[in-house]
């Protein structure tokens, strides 16, 4: 499985980090010809629009300058990884095998392990199918997080986040972690940049969202509102913002019958399936016989019995409301800007959003164009996933690694694991969330884990004779740049007490100064 | 200045600290403040294997490999006789029986919450929840977290890797420990010092102080503790030696707790007076033992109440387990809890009376036995059970 090339870093710890030090209290101006200076705003500006900073994006920056960056960013056609990250993350289970054939294989795994008589044998097919699932698991946290990390247009891995996180998947309910993977590929990734409506109307369809918010056991007779509502509450339009239980109910009705199917699972033999009600994509089914074909009324409209139309026809309705586009402005704000996002700001959002019917890329232009953005700079602290991935592109700016297990390992200490929310309304978004005593020790902890080197993102999991593993360099001209003409006069007199290159990067990355945006 | 401030204060660099939130709380409280405990076994426990219903023959015909013999003073392995109608695992003879006989222990059977899911993440987060089934309003609020919010004087700590549902959305810094191993700072005092002077004067100065310094005045309590407590006693091993920690720091520091327990998912081979839930029953009475030990004279004023997501189907199934079912039996020991008792509303055990023909029905839901404890303890006024528990009707079960 883990067929990949394991690259050894080749950064060494600096004898000389004192001097380096040193350097760094030097104004950077020598190297200005070289690099036009960048502004504080724009430095502000371009951490928002990333994870953080490294060399390549700060470099595209200079290139283009920020209205042709944001261009660039928003076109979205750029999701290019390091080749030797490509090859990582296509070495795993759930990004070569179609969900199709990983949810087949699974299902006769279980099969087998049922049909295995009591015994050793019966545990070991115990053991191995829990391996499997932890493994499923690992690869697909793994993969978004080297996605955030490492891909080349950081706007759309954080809008790539920012949706996994809004339409918000339990990797531990039943099959998830079987489809997560494709669920962030496929289903949020193409999306993440276009029309709200189509990404709702993705996230609806997918096996993922399927099966954990239930609606697959929500048939005619038998509804289950437990999608209904979350759709409408979380996803799409807020509590409190006008809809009525009824409302609610009427959705559940209308969207009885969309389920998953897996081929092969067929009742009732192939000619049921090809009926004109009967829709099908990918794992998707619409189907006919479950579905409730009276007339609804739903948010002040009439909606004929129709199918699977139905369907489309609630999700447009949904997504023109205005409370919408409020929402999903609010949402986009407070992840970008700050806690309690300035209203001028949500308003024109949410104004583009109506103009635009949903475009995403049109509401972030507004909001990136918006002087409240650069105007909060350094006052947004950064969630656990932000500081991890703004962290790794610091230390490690580009260099592939060669096991990405730590990550998601670190991630989990901070209790922000990727697909580990347990309730569908995502991880929180404001910053007294993170902040507690206990996970600001935590951070400190990764901090001190990334900045010493002490760890084993480069080295594989089987591999016990690994060298002792280098400390990164944080003290680079990236850092120079971008990080240290700004200090606070408290961390850089913290910086100043380092005894050591690993302490001074934990200290570094532990600083007020790294930890908000 | 006390050794504790000293060591703080020289733990975050003397000089002009920050205001700390929990060395602020810690001496103002008086020693005999009543203390609370809440264990929450994850997985659903088989509650059916530790109180046994001794006086049912459908529990007798529904486990042919699972039941635990009728008490019989000729055989140590048959559950220890509590009334007529229930027995008690023999695993915990030593343990907890000794409560149950000084009246310390009592158990509500047929509890639960109203979640049919039957799921583990949506009932545990349900139960966390507190809040009612139907209209959950709010996914970031649990209920010690609202509890805590309506008892300002009483330092709130959970004993967890991570902010339990429960202790989330308090509104104010509620700190987490886990107390498996001793805990160790990854900073030594000098790092600790620059760290929390890189945050002073931001907001975040007194969550970084806290954070920084819990492990180390963890820590030192606990060495402390052992030099006290080294009179020949063997140290304890499990869950005992993360109680008897966490007994230190509640009798010292904090006075509202939680701790979680895991491995409770026995779908097969579960075993009866031996195997896994026996293993993992002993491991448990022995740790909740050794917390009252410790506690010493405090246990007096120590509540603790042991729950679990669900319980689990009445019979046993084909692997030798039990799946996941319904209504549990809930824990309640302390000092001067009123116990030697069942409480609660019961029922027959048998068929007809069990809930889908599968598992133990729920007749006292949590949020009203726990609404009852915290009254007892707290003196809470109905307002402010009403936030703790909307809607829920808090029952006096007199365990307090």
């Amino acid at each position: 499985m883990h067929a990949i090339v394991i690259r050894r870093t080749c950064i060494v710890a600096r004898p000389r980090w004192l001097l380096a030090a040193t350097l760094a209290l030097l104004p950077w101006a020598a190297m200005a010809q070289d690099n036009p200076a960048l502004s504080h705003d724009d430095i502000a500006w371009l951490q928002r629009a990333t994870f953080g900073l490294d060399s390549a994006s700060l470099a595209r920056y200079r290139q283009l300058g920020r209205t042709a960056y944001l261009d660039e960013q928003l076109a979205g056609r750029n999701d290019s990884l390091p080749l030797a990250i490509a090859a990582l993350i296509q070495s795993y289970d759930v990004s070569s095998t179609p969900p199709q054939q990983l949810l087949a294989t699974y299902r006769d795994q279980q099969q087998q392990f049922k049909n295995t008589a009591e015994g050793a044998a019966r545990d070991a097919a115990k053991k191995t199918l829990q391996a499997y699932r932890k493994m499923l698991y690992q690869q697909d946290a793994q993969i978004e997080l080297l996605h955030a990390i490492y891909g080349g247009n950081q706007l759309k891995e954080q809008l790539v986040w920012f949706w996994l996180n809004h339409f918000s998947v339990y990797a531990a309910k039943g099959r998830v972690r079987l489809v997560a993977a494709d669920y962030a590929e496929h289903v949020i990734r193409p999306h993440a940049l276009g029309k709200f409506r189509d990404l709702l109307m993705a996230t609806l369809k997918s096996p993922a969202m399927l099966e954990f918010l239930d609606n697959a056991k929500n048939v005619k007779g038998q509804t289950n509102e437990n999608y209904a509502r979350e759709l409408m509450e979380l996803h799409a339009l807020g509590v409190g913002s006008g809809y009525t239980q009824q409302d609610v109910q009427q959705f559940a009705l209308i969207l009885t019958g969309a389920g998953i199917q897996l081929r092969g699972d067929r009742q009732g033999g192939r000619f049921r399936w090809r009926r004109p009600q009967v829709i099908r994509d990918g794992l998707f089914v619409f189907n006919p016989d479950k579905h409730d074909f009276s007339d609804k009324t739903f948010l002040g409209h009439t909606i004929k019995g129709s199918g699977y139309d139905e369907i489309e026809q609630a999700v447009t309705l949904i997504s023109r409301q205005p409370a919408c586009a409020q929402f999903i402005a609010r949402q986009l704000s407070e992840y970008f800007v700050a806690d309690r996002p300035p209203p001028a700001l949500v308003a024109a959002m949410a104004q583009t959003f109506q103009r635009t019917d949903g475009d995403i890329a049109a509401v972030l232009r507004t909001l990136f164009t918006s002087k409240e953005l650069t105007a909060s700079r350094g006052r947004k602290f950064k969630d656990p996933t932000q500081f991890l991935a703004s962290a790794m592109r610091l230390a490690y700016d580009g260099m592939p690694l060669g096991n990405a297990a730590p990550l998601v390992n670190w991630l989990n200490q901070m209790g922000e694991p990727v697909f580990g929310r347990i309730t569908p309304d995502g991880w929180p978004l404001d910053s007294a969330s993170w902040s507690g005593s206990g996970q600001m020790a935590k951070r400190f902890d990764v901090a001190r884990a990334i900045g010493s080197g002490r760890n084993r993102l480069f080295t594989r999991d089987d591999d016990t004779a690994g060298s002792r593993p280098a400390v990164p360099t944080l003290d680079t001209s990236l850092y120079r740049a971008t990080i240290e003409p700004y200090l606070s006069g408290a961390t850089r007199a913290a910086l100043g007490k380092a005894q050591s290159s690993a302490e001074w990067n934990t200290f570094l990355l532990s600083s007020p100064d790294f930890n908000y945006r | 200045m006390n050794r504790r401030e000293f060591l703080f204060a020289a733990a975050a660099g003397a000089a002009a600290l920050p205001a700390l939130s929990f060395s602020g709380t810690l001496f103002a409280m008086p020693a005999s403040a009543p203390r609370f405990l809440l264990v929450f076994l994850r997985g659903g426990y088989d509650c059916n294997n530790l109180l046994v219903p001794r006086g049912s023959d459908f529990y007798y015909a529904s486990r042919p490999t699972l039941a635990i013999a009728r008490p019989d003073p000729a055989n140590p392995n048959s559950a220890i006789a509590l009334d007529a109608n229930w027995g008690l695992n023999p695993v915990l003879r030593d343990s907890l029986y000794p409560l149950w006989q000084r009246k310390q222990l009592a158990f509500v059977p047929f509890a639960g919450t109203d979640d049919l899911s039957r799921s583990h993440f949506e009932t545990q987060d349900n139960i966390e929840s507190g809040q009612p089934t139907a209209q959950r309003s709010n996914f970031r609020s649990g209920f010690l977290a609202r509890l805590s919010s309506a008892l300002p004087g009483v330092p709130p700590i959970a004993f967890t890797k991570s902010l339990p549902v429960s202790f989330q959305g308090a509104g104010r810094d509620i700190p987490n420990i886990s107390l498996k191993g001793d805990p160790k700072s990854h900073f030594d005092a000098r790092q600790s010092a620059i760290l929390t002077q890189m945050y002073q004067g931001t907001s975040l100065a007194a969550a970084t102080a806290d954070g920084l310094a819990l492990p180390n005045t963890v820590s030192q309590d606990l060495r402390d503790e052992m030099i006290h407590a080294s009179r020949g006693a063997a140290s304890a091993k499990g869950f005992a030696s993360e109680t008897q920690r966490i007994a230190t720091l509640m009798r010292d520091r904090y006075r509202l707790g939680f701790i979680d327990i895991g491995g409770w998912d026995t779908h097969v081979n579960q075993g009866s007076v031996s195997g896994g839930l026996a293993n993992n029953l002993r491991n448990l009475g022995e740790g909740l033992a050794a917390y009252a030990d410790a506690l010493g004279d405090e246990w007096n004023n120590t509540v603790v109440v042991v729950v679990s997501e669900f319980g689990r189907t009445f019979r046993e199934n084909g692997d030798k387990g039990t799946d996941h079912g319904h209504g549990t039996v809930h824990w309640v020991l302390g000092g001067k809890v009123n116990g030697g008792r069942i409480a609660g509303e019961q029922v027959a055990v048998n068929q007809q009376n069990l809930l889908q023909d599968r598992d133990y029905p729920v007749l006292n839901n949590y949020r009203d036995v726990l609404g009852g404890v915290f009254k007892r303890v707290w003196g809470l006024a109905n307002g402010e059970l009403e936030k703790v528990f909307p809607q829920a009707q808090p029952r006096d079960l007199q365990l307090v």
